[in-house]
């Protein structure tokens, strides 16, 4: 079977060579480089615009921002046919394809986060490495200690003044890496929005889409992530108090609803934008009804009508908005409207790429996807349902090992 | 009121604001840029299909998957052939049987997961065969989107892929409009159609050239104007394929009907 | 600049420059934006020479002629004198050193190819002689009946027993 072939079904006429080539992982790629560009673009709100009450989830969702990062390529890495060759988009870039923006956006953007994040944890590594140095003992506390000494990059001084300035570089490479953000999940729009080839990607609207949906999505999973992750830490506390034969005294708190709250109307803004310049270029389609309206009609109406309709529109738009949008916000419904709108955003890459392929070029025949379940050789363990979860599953096991080396509750300052 | 100094300054200021559009105008003079690029190359290949002369025997792709080591029974092939088939009530059936390496030996239609069409001999308004293949575009978007230059165009116009540099995007194949280019099953990188570049260096023509016995494929040079492929394409009224994509092909069709997708 | 703030900016020219010796040793030299420019010429050069080193499988009728002379006397003055020899036996390679014999096909769907009948007047298919291959001796070699070097010599035809 040739690359494509084992998940692809034709119907009517489809060229020979035709096959859905961008599968499941290029949906991942849009779907992870929108989480870190929105994740970074709610820790930048606080950094940049004060916004006071989003404190305790900006440190939160840097720390989340890089963690998803290097999951951020993990999906382009399972789907290229030569993964082993994947330098040479940085060492030989072609700067008239969209994907060769990928290799300096990418280093930069990292550059950025993981500057702004040792500013933020500077003082904290300061403070580890000199309490290893005189509390620790053991081969991991000796580890440790040279871990931390090693991440201080020689930089010891945690006075006022120091601090002062770490916090202003913070603000700036908070406010420089907001552009840089954009453009990260920009460029991926730019992908399919420039493939004049692809009747249902060419549109200039494409980019903005997408940057929208990103914003939504990374707010949506701070959110979500946020309140599972104090609820979590609430357990592990109760649980280590009742080891050590203790009652809780004081109930710990849970996740703030008010900043919750807060967090939540800036997605709702961010929302109404995608939802809108979606409905706008299907109306504009449908008004304009050029060659391709009439196979594009089939597919966005007819055959995918429950992906887009019911899921991403229904689901994913209209019921977080409602639940979001309700008086008096309780976590569970906070909780439930973020799911609802991570699976929107989810559904809406997976219409735009499996979508874009569900027709022919021909315009004379169709193309089915079906998701491989239970893999059945390399090819369908990469590009299926295994490496999907894989990939997304990936952040929170990072997340887990950075946040013992940069916590983002209880930090110990110097 | 202003001043002389104030007055040539502002002068000249204007004056230099209107003189940059217009000598951008003169750089990107269209006349000029296009007698620089012809005078530069003696070759430029390009190919005629005539539709009328197809039979859909199949040898041309046979011949290419053998020339070029495509795995026989892969379903890939760097060249197909359409047969469109138009009944009496309006309705076009398109089909391409395993990229017609085989011909075509049935009056049934294949479409695929909807089945095999019977269509009588009655039912027949006009049937035809197109020979498809990279069009070698002047314009290629699939070179424009390959992000490290794994693909490119040799100065006499062929679009080549480096099997030793792509990565397996697969953005140059979603580029195409033409649906020519797939992934070697073999080889895993991008391939298409390259005029058979190993033959054309020896002087031969391509193998699908060779192949087809009522010269329904036919290869020259559109910079000699003595070459009777290039008399055809300037004098007779011929057609390309998807024109409205601004990718310029070189792959020129007598008989090209609207039908033809 | 004595201040901390600019470590890691330090950090990444440090990267950066790593990186691009790293490049100097994995990019070939012949690498760059050749006579098609930047937008369509970005290669390495000497793939098109690897190109263009690729041997020949088909090397057209003109070398089985002088070989195989009776064979060509037969079918150049026939319908089939068109048909290129490689289409039916194969292509040549390097015979008669490799392959030392080319195949003689003789299954039904060589022929076919042609000679399954479909009426489509505006192509030389229609105008072709041709059966239905359901209902034609669909169990006989079509070789049984019919020389393929000459289809229209009748002292070659033979009848087949029924």
């Amino acid at each position: 079977m040739v690359h494509g072939e084992v998940w692809t079904l034709k119907e009517f006429f489809v060229y020979p060579n035709e096959y859905i080539y961008w599968a499941i992982q290029i949906v991942m790629y849009p779907f992870m480089t929108g989480l870190v560009a929105g994740a970074f673009v709610l820790s930048s709100l606080y950094h940049v615009f004060g916004v006071k009450q989003l404190k305790e989830i900006a440190r939160f969702s840097l720390v989340f921002s890089f963690a998803l990062l290097p999951c951020a390529p993990l999906p382009l890495l399972l789907h290229l046919e030569q993964p082993l060759r994947n330098t040479y988009v940085l060492m030989t870039p072609h700067f008239t394809s969209a994907i060769a923006a990928f290799g300096i956006v990418f280093m930069t953007y990292g550059m950025i986060v993981a500057s702004e994040l040792w500013f933020v944890y500077r003082g904290h590594f300061v403070a580890r490495a000199i309490e290893l140095k005189e509390k620790g003992s053991g081969t991991v506390d000796y580890l440790a200690c040279g871990l931390f000494t090693l991440l201080t990059l020689g930089a010891w001084d945690v006075s006022e003044e120091a601090l002062h300035s770490d916090e202003k570089a913070v603000k700036f490479l908070a406010a420089a890496g907001i552009p840089v953000a954009c453009f990260l999940h920009g460029y991926a729009g730019f992908i399919f929005g420039s493939v004049k080839a692809n009747a249902l990607w060419m549109t200039p609207l494409m980019p903005v889409i997408f940057i929208c949906s990103a914003i939504v999505s990374g707010i949506a999973l701070c959110i979500l992530s946020y309140i599972v992750v104090v609820k979590l830490r609430n357990h592990m506390h109760v649980r280590l108090l009742k080891k050590a034969g203790l009652q809780a005294s004081e109930k710990l708190q849970g996740a703030d609803i008010a900043i919750v709250t807060i967090t939540a109307r800036y997605l709702l803004i961010f929302l109404v934008l995608a939802i809108s310049l979606e409905l706008l270029d299907l109306i504009f389609r449908g008004y304009t009804a050029v060659k391709s309206w009439e196979i594009l009609r089939r597919v966005i109406y007819e055959r995918d009508f429950v992906k887009i309709f019911v899921l991403q529109y229904g689901l994913g738009n209209l019921v977080p908005f409602i639940l979001l949008l309700l008086p008096r916000p309780t976590l569970r419904r906070v909780v439930i409207g973020t799911v609802l709108v991570l699976v929107g955003v989810f559904m809406m890459r997976w219409n735009v790429v499996i979508g874009g392929q569900a027709f022919s070029g021909s315009f004379a025949g169709f193309m089915e996807y079906r998701l491989p379940i239970i893999p059945e050789s390399l090819e369908t363990l990469k590009e299926g349902l295994f490496g999907a979860l894989f990939v997304a599953g990936m952040p929170y096991i990072l997340f887990f090992i950075f946040s013992r080396v940069m916590p983002v509750f209880d930090v110990k300052e110097a | 009121m202003m001043n002389r100094r104030q007055f040539c300054k502002e002068a000249m200021l204007i004056a230099g604001g209107i003189a940059l559009p217009l000598a951008a105008l003169e750089l990107f003079d269209p006349t000029r840029l296009l007698a620089e690029k012809e005078s530069g190359e003696k070759l430029r290949w390009v190919f005629l299909v005539d539709t009328h002369k197809c039979v859909g025997c199949g040898f041309c792709v046979k011949a290419c998957k053998i020339e070029n080591d495509i795995p026989y029974d892969a379903h890939v092939s760097r060249t197909w052939v359409e047969r469109y088939i138009i009944t009496k009530n309006g309705k076009t059936y398109i089909d391409s049987p395993n990229a017609a390496r085989d011909g075509f030996t049935t009056s049934k239609s294949d479409q695929n997961l909807a089945g095999m069409v019977e269509i009588k001999d009655e039912e027949l308004e006009k049937a035809f065969f197109v020979p498809k293949l990279c069009n070698q575009c002047d314009h290629p978007p699939c070179v424009q989107v390959c992000p490290v230059g794994a693909t490119y165009q040799t100065a006499d116009g062929v679009v080549l892929v480096d099997r030793k540099w792509c990565i397996g995007c697969g953005y140059c194949i979603m580029g195409c409009p033409y649906g020519v280019r797939f992934f070697h099953p073999v080889y895993h990188v991008a391939e298409k159609c390259n005029f058979c570049y190993h033959r054309l260096a020896k002087g031969m023509k391509s193998a699908c050239v060779d192949a087809c016995p009522f010269g329904a494929r036919r290869i020259g040079n559109l910079r000699d104007p003595e070459d009777p492929v290039t008399k055809i394409i300037t004098t007779e009224r011929v057609n390309v394929l998807k024109e409205q994509y601004g990718t310029n092909p070189q792959v020129f069709y007598v008989g090209l009907t609207m039908e033809v997708k | 600049m004595k201040n901390h703030i600019w470590r890691p900016l330090y950090l990444a020219i440090a990267a950066v420059l790593i990186g691009l010796i790293v490049r100097s040793f994995i990019v070939p030299s012949d690498f760059g934006a050749h006579e098609r420019g930047y937008m369509y010429g970005w290669h390495r050069k000497s793939n098109e020479l690897e190109w263009a080193a690729i041997p020949v499988k088909y090397r057209t009728a003109k070398v089985c002629i002088d070989c195989h002379r009776d064979k060509y006397d037969d079918i150049k003055d026939s319908p089939h004198g068109i048909i290129s020899c490689e289409n039916c036996h194969g292509p040549n390679y390097d015979h008669p050193k490799n392959p030392k014999v080319l195949e003689v096909n003789r299954s039904r769907s060589l022929c076919l190819r042609c000679h399954a009948k479909l009426p489509y007047k505006d192509t030389l298919r229609g105008a072709m002689k041709g059966v239905n291959p359901e209902s034609h001796y669909p169990q006989a070699e079509c070789m049984m009946c019919h020389y393929p070097h000459n289809p229209k010599l009748a002292s070659h035809r033979k009848e087949v027993k029924r």
